[in-house]
């Protein structure tokens, strides 16, 4: 084992097994999932290490079965995962409705592929909208992390458990087929004692006679309860948007053309921003590690020297939308996506790269 | 004038500890009172309010946390057994049960039913199965019999377009996971008691480690029917219980086992890789 500056072990693990290795050191014994490429070595990852840690790790019917599992484990007070892949993502998206509308924490991981439909298996960011705007019916946001390193996603499963547990919400992972499937060495999270964990005096555990009997819904049929219960999560989504927002910087401070990408496509990105330095453009790189809330004040922070923008992802243009929100017509904001699974070179962003320079400098 | 004084009272009945003190949604005449009733008979008697969990369903008894006094969750429709496995696998001390009708356990929930029963799950399932959808005001359900008029089968189900009505008791009995299943009803006191005995059984089976228990209450809806009370029990005695036979589909304790687990190892024992005990060393 090599160690690193802090001696600490690093281990070279494959981006899925350090989200299910990171969640059982976060505390979580309990994971409910159903087979999906790319990301089954998550589950198996699960279902190899859950019995020895004294976890539950159980297959479910399906994606509809298992998020709903976890929707009864969340509500009995467990700290609790489900993972799978865009489809199956799509099926869940019923049961991360009802966990928004029951206030129940839980987190659930994406290992994004190319769609829409059945779509293909190759690395994709194309269910951004879907993780930051619906990812089920009704009036909801979830907190949206987005990690670019398998080392970034040993960090955020952590942060993503405690953040559901703090605001009562549930979080998702937000990787891709890439991620999951790359082998990078990692510093692992420290073991939390799951007795350690949040007291939750909201859960269904039996009242023992000794309080009133919890009740765990999300059904309101009066509308002036249902919109006031509607106003406070809002309330409490307002405090995760001033908290919670996070982003990395790279090279901004002096950048003309600041390139915003996350995830496996801001590791491109980056590429070719420094290969931009090198061919004498001021170029630097936006990061958001928090897609909702997306981290508008570090963006806002780049249009004092950004003369254009350019948004790089592995979908059609998605994330695109919420840089213009930010950039409200200061700058133009370009997007360059390759989709269905394709993977942007950094030659080519750096092309769209040299060409906004030019436009620019004109 | 009364005379009755408090030294002379003598309570012979009295709501269940376990029956909240509220006033329930359901209809004049609708049996959902009663199995409720039953259900927190159990819970007083065997003395397990305050370890118990239920899991409400989609459907008219859609806001049975309100009217239990045990925890509560409500599940999206169909997803109860999902719900209660996994609140059971958190706390395995904890009694479980989940109360569901007919389209949402032999519908939209029909994977999540054939599943946690399956794998056994050690909970208890109440299904009351009248035969149509009550809570969105009488549509077909998968339990609608042949030729039953409802507002989606305006001219009488036919089975050659619909399909034919699902037997949920006898379907589950099918399979290793469950260890009782028993069909009842609730149209007469003699009924009633029957009814009671099962749901019990149904906990105490939970209680004991005996495995999955499901108790199907054949019921009525005489406000989607269109009847008097007295008349869906009628139509029910003549047309749902020759389809729906009362009984027990499946004992495994009265089969002399002593749980589930036990009677499907009893009922696979031919299958090698299930029974490594019987193979030799190397085969293992």
């Amino acid at each position: 084992m090599a160690q690193n500056a802090n001696g600490k072990n690093k281990v070279l693990m494959k981006g899925n097994e350090a989200l299910a290795e990171s969640a059982i050191r976060a505390g979580c014994r309990f994971f409910f999932g159903y087979p999906i490429t790319p990301q089954t070595e998550l589950a198996a990852y699960m279902a190899k290490m859950m019995p020895k840690v004294g976890g539950t790790y159980l297959q479910a019917e399906s994606e509809v079965a298992a998020i709903n599992m976890v929707y009864g484990a969340s509500a009995a007070g467990a700290r609790v995962m489900t993972s799978s892949s865009s489809p199956g993502i799509s099926l869940k998206g019923e049961g991360i409705s009802y966990m928004a509308g029951a206030d129940l924490p839980g987190v659930i991981i994406n290992v994004q592929r190319g769609g829409p439909g059945l779509g293909g298996i190759q690395p994709s960011q194309s269910d951004y909208w879907q993780a930051t705007r619906a990812a089920g019916h009704g009036d909801f946001q979830m907190i949206v992390y987005a990690p670019s390193t398998v080392q970034e996603m040993c960090d955020v499963v952590t942060d993503a458990f405690d953040a559901a547990d703090k605001y009562r919400t549930p979080v998702m992972i937000l990787a891709d087929g890439m991620l999951g499937q790359m082998m990078e060495p990692v510093v692992l999270p420290e073991p939390h004692d799951p007795s350690t964990l949040p007291e939750k005096p909201w859960a269904t555990t039996g009242h023992r006679g000794q309080r009133a009997h919890n009740v765990v819904n999300s059904l309101y049929l009066t509308a002036d309860e249902l919109e006031e219960l509607n106003v406070q999560r809002y309330e409490r989504y307002a405090v995760i948007q001033r908290d919670e927002q996070r982003a990395e910087t790279y090279l901004t401070e002096d950048a003309d053309i600041v390139v915003v990408a996350f995830g496996a496509s801001a590791r491109i990105a980056r590429s070719a921003v420094n290969a931009a330095r090198e061919a004498g453009i001021k170029a630097g790189l936006v990061r958001p590690i928090t897609l909702w809330p997306f981290p508008d004040d570090v963006l806002e922070a780049t249009t004092s020297t950004a003369k254009a923008y350019l948004v790089v992802e592995m979908n059609m243009g998605q994330m695109v939308d919420d840089v213009k929100l930010v950039v409200s017509g200061r700058a133009p904001v370009e997007f360059y996506g390759r989709a269905g699974g394709v993977i942007p070179t950094p030659a080519e962003v750096l092309e769209r790269i040299c060409a906004l320079n030019a436009e620019a400098g004109e | 004038m009364s005379s009755v004084t408090e030294k002379e009272t003598n309570v012979v009945f009295e709501r269940p500890h376990a029956l909240l003190p509220v006033v329930t949604n359901y209809c004049p005449g609708c049996a959902h009172g009663i199995v409720h009733r039953l259900v927190a008979e159990t819970l007083d008697e065997l003395d397990i309010e305050g370890r118990t969990v239920g899991v409400a369903p989609v459907g008219c008894s859609v806001m049975a946390y309100d009217f239990f006094g045990c925890d509560m969750i409500e599940a999206a429709h169909g997803r109860a057994p999902a719900v209660a496995t996994a609140v059971k696998r958190v706390h395995p001390d904890n009694v479980v049960f989940a109360y569901q009708g007919d389209g949402d356990l032999a519908s939209i929930g029909m994977a999540e039913t054939v599943h946690a029963a399956t794998r056994g799950e050690n909970i208890t399932i109440i299904f009351i199965n009248n035969a149509i959808y009550g809570m969105t005001g009488g549509q077909m359900a998968p339990t609608s019999l042949p030729n039953q008029v409802t507002q989606t089968s305006p001219y009488g189900r036919d089975v050659s377009s619909a399909g034919h009505p699902v037997r949920v008791s006898e379907l589950l009995a099918t399979l290793d996971g469950p260890a009782y299943i028993e069909r009842v009803t609730v149209d007469s006191p003699k009924n009633v008691r029957k009814a009671k005995k099962a749901i019990k059984r149904a906990f105490q089976n939970q209680v004991d480690g005996v495995g999955y228990s499901f108790v199907e209450v054949v019921s009525t809806c005489p406000t989607n029917w269109g009847m008097t009370p007295q008349d869906s029990f009628e139509w029910m005695r003549e047309n749902m219980l020759p389809y729906y036979p009362l009984g027990v589909y499946k004992d495994v304790v009265a089969d002399g086992f002593a749980n589930a687990a036990e009677a499907a190892s009893a009922r696979n024992a031919a299958c090698p890789i299930a029974h490594p005990e019987t193979q030799g060393e190397e085969a293992r």
